[in-house]
């Protein structure tokens, strides 16, 4: 498979509020800092870290939703290869069709105003008016076709939002994503708003657009099970950096980052028999303006010395595909998903 | 319903109804549960099953338009003494007598519970002023006594800081603080750490399993997370719709389900263990039925794979009893007795 999405070295800083006598910041915050990795075409790479870790604005600068602050994003698509970060505004606008994002919240981000077609169509009517040759017949087959894919009916397009449920608005939601029919996907949180029962049918949805329409997805969510369930590989997000990155089967059973491990001993098992045993992080996050020095998840971390509090390690492949940023990734034994659920009885729930 | 057992809470065919113009929308019908000294009992329900509402009720906490219409929830003191907190009304002497002191209640969101211009210190020590008369010093040193054994580091210096300097975590601490200081025989929990991240929640869930064990007070913990469920109750009692539709101890619900919507959530969540099992969550089809637009019948009929049509639709499903395992089902004679 070769790679549809390759980021190097990306970037994003925030200015803080407060600012100088000059009216400049007083500082920044690097909400990503120095991130690179690749989404083969066809592939669903998971984002998961906790509240502050960057995950959100890394797929919003991929999308160049936020603008980053240094590095390169470059989709590989089969006219050629697109320099994301160099795109004037206007050129950006025209080649959004190949990217879209999914947003978490399906009651904030559709137009109340607006009726099921109008909101499924616009990014086609935006796109003719950058030159796109598109007749309304055109748009509206292409319109029906994506809401029928979705589980949405003809007579469903007439009507406005708030006729609908939480999870009939993401499936309005992921239609207006896909009907440009683009190469990459960012969903960002896409079921955490939704009801148990709901995700279910949101996560199924995805999976079989992506068969049937070949999508790639950067999958961004907190809760792991749900990531385990749809994505082929996971990266692993601590203030602003990815501390692990390989196969969803690697990183989740066999982790090579103290700070996995500690994520996925904290993850509670929907089975009475199986006893958990979390792995306690001492304290909270540290502010993200102001990171620790060395490696950032050393005031944490159980097994710390002082080499972690000097030096920063970098991400380097430890495993076969699977790549973590901790100086001691080789040496430690670390427990994952299955360690560390300790069954008394071996019978399957349900 | 009265058991020979030690229990701290009973509540009885519980009734909540939403006043409209001149017409009453029935919200939570019929719900009955008990809650023993030390256990945990969850209600677990997605978004309108009532659950909340339930909790509030509990402590009178309803806003003006809902009102209970029919039930009694009684409040069991350790000398033997019973309360019907429904014959209290929500305002008076009567109330305030017993909410914050024999119940406590911790929120989903700690930063909309505390005032951001009275100090952490200052709200924690008001509770057991005001309930127990005792003086400001003396408040002042239990609170930190309760900062100190819920984990905040330097807690008498904590007690002068605003709850705005402090993170989600820490907030969340001080709230059980607050609901504890008075010694409740009854926590209520209204889904404490969703917005919490799941390491700092594994850390809260610690928590409040070592304070009950130490404390001896019974837990209703409010919540959707099945996850948290299994980790955390001793009882289930699942929510659908105003109605509870299947109870019983934890093992039981999640090895036995009988209901086939507590089926169909079970088989809904992904878990860890899945990449190598390749179990296919299964989804529930339909969506949560509109309040002021419930199916007759059994609430879950349009949706369930079992229904059997028009016996379903017709009339409310009788309740079936195994032992502590309750299920309200037509199918639950036959799959109970299995």
């Amino acid at each position: 498979m070769s790679d549809l999405l390759t980021v190097s070295n990306l970037s994003v800083r925030y200015p803080s509020r407060e600012k100088t006598g000059w009216g400049k910041p007083k500082s920044y915050v690097s909400a990503v800092d120095d991130v690179s990795f690749s989404i083969a075409r066809g592939e669903t790479l998971g984002l998961v870290g906790e509240s502050g870790s960057g995950k959100t604005t890394l797929g919003l600068s991929v999308l160049r939703g936020v603008e980053p602050s240094a590095g390169r994003i470059q989709l590989t698509l089969p006219r050629g290869t697109l320099d994301v970060t160099a795109l004037s505004s206007k050129e950006l606008r025209r080649a959004r069709r190949h990217f879209q994002m999914i947003f978490q919240d399906p009651y904030a981000s559709l137009n109340p105003r607006m009726t099921v077609r109008d909101i499924i169509s616009e990014p086609l009517i935006a796109q003719r008016g950058l030159g796109e040759s598109l007749d309304r017949a055109m748009i509206n087959a292409r319109v029906v076709d994506i809401a029928q894919r979705c589980g949405l009916s003809r007579d469903q397009l007439r009507r406005f939002p708030h006729a609908f449920s939480g999870g009939q608005r993401q499936r309005i939601a992921i239609a207006r994503a896909l009907v440009l029919n683009p190469d990459l996907v960012v969903c960002d949180e896409p079921i955490s708003a939704l009801d148990v029962s709901i995700q279910a049918q949101i996560l199924n949805l995805l999976a079989e657009l992506q068969e049937s329409l070949g999508l790639t997805y950067l999958f961004i969510a907190h809760d792991l099970a749900a990531v385990a369930y749809v994505c082929d590989r996971v990266a692993v997000m601590y203030l602003g950096q990815i501390v692990e990155l390989g196969p969803t089967r690697s990183v989740y059973f066999t982790p090579k980052h103290p700070y996995t491990e500690a994520l996925m001993s904290a993850v509670p098992e929907p089975d009475p028999d199986a006893t958990l045993r979390p792995i306690l992080l001492q304290g909270e996050r540290p502010d993200p303006s102001n990171p620790p020095s060395g490696c950032r998840f050393h005031t944490r971390c159980r097994y710390a010395t002082e080499l972690c509090a000097t030096a920063a390690p970098t991400l380097r492949e430890v495993a076969n595909g699977q790549f973590a940023a901790c100086h001691y990734a080789t040496e430690l034994t670390l427990q994952g998903a299955q360690d560390l659920r300790e069954r008394k009885d071996e019978r399957v729930a349900v | 319903m009265a058991e020979a057992r030690d229990n701290v809470l009973d509540v009885e065919t519980l009734s909540i109804a939403l006043r409209q113009d001149d017409a009453t929308v029935p919200i939570v019908e019929d719900i009955s549960f008990s809650l023993a000294r030390g256990e945990v009992l969850a209600l677990v329900g997605e978004s309108g099953s009532g659950k909340s509402l339930t909790a509030l009720s509990l402590m009178q906490l309803l806003s003006k338009e809902l009102a209970i219409t029919k039930g009694r929830i009684l409040l069991h003191a350790a000398d033997g003494g019973v309360t019907d907190i429904v014959g209290l009304g929500a305002n008076g002497r009567a109330i305030e007598a017993i909410r914050g002191r024999r119940m406590g209640m911790i929120f989903q969101e700690p930063m909309s519970s505390f005032s951001p211009i009275h100090t952490i210190g200052a709200q924690i020590a008001e509770v057991a002023m005001i309930h127990e008369k005792v003086t400001r010093e003396e408040a002042r040193r239990r609170a930190a006594e309760l900062l100190a054994k819920v984990g905040i580091p330097d807690p008498v210096r904590a007690l002068d800081r605003y709850p705005q300097e402090f993170s989600g975590g820490m907030r969340q601490r001080a709230m059980i603080a607050r609901a504890l200081i008075c010694g409740p025989g009854l926590l209520i929990a209204d889904e404490p750490t969703t917005a919490l991240d799941v390491t700092i929640q594994s850390q809260i869930l610690d928590l409040m399993r070592k304070l009950k064990n130490e404390l001896g007070m019974a837990i209703l913990f409010i919540t959707h997370d099945l996850g948290i469920v299994a980790q955390m109750a001793d009882r289930v009692a699942i929510m659908y719709s105003g109605r509870i539709v299947e109870s019983g101890p934890v093992r039981d619900i999640f090895r036995r389900p009988v209901h086939p919507y507590t089926r169909a959530l079970l088989e809904a969540v992904p878990r860890l263990g899945d990449i190598d099992r390749h179990r296919k969550i299964r989804p529930i089809a339909g969506s949560i039925p509109n309040i002021f637009d419930v199916p007759q019948g059994c609430r879950f009929h349009p949706r369930c794979p079992a229904a059997q049509l028009p016996r379903c639709a017709e009339a409310p499903p009788p309740r079936y009893d195994a032992g502590r395992h309750h299920v309200s089902c037509i199918h639950g004679a036959e799959e109970l007795g299995r």
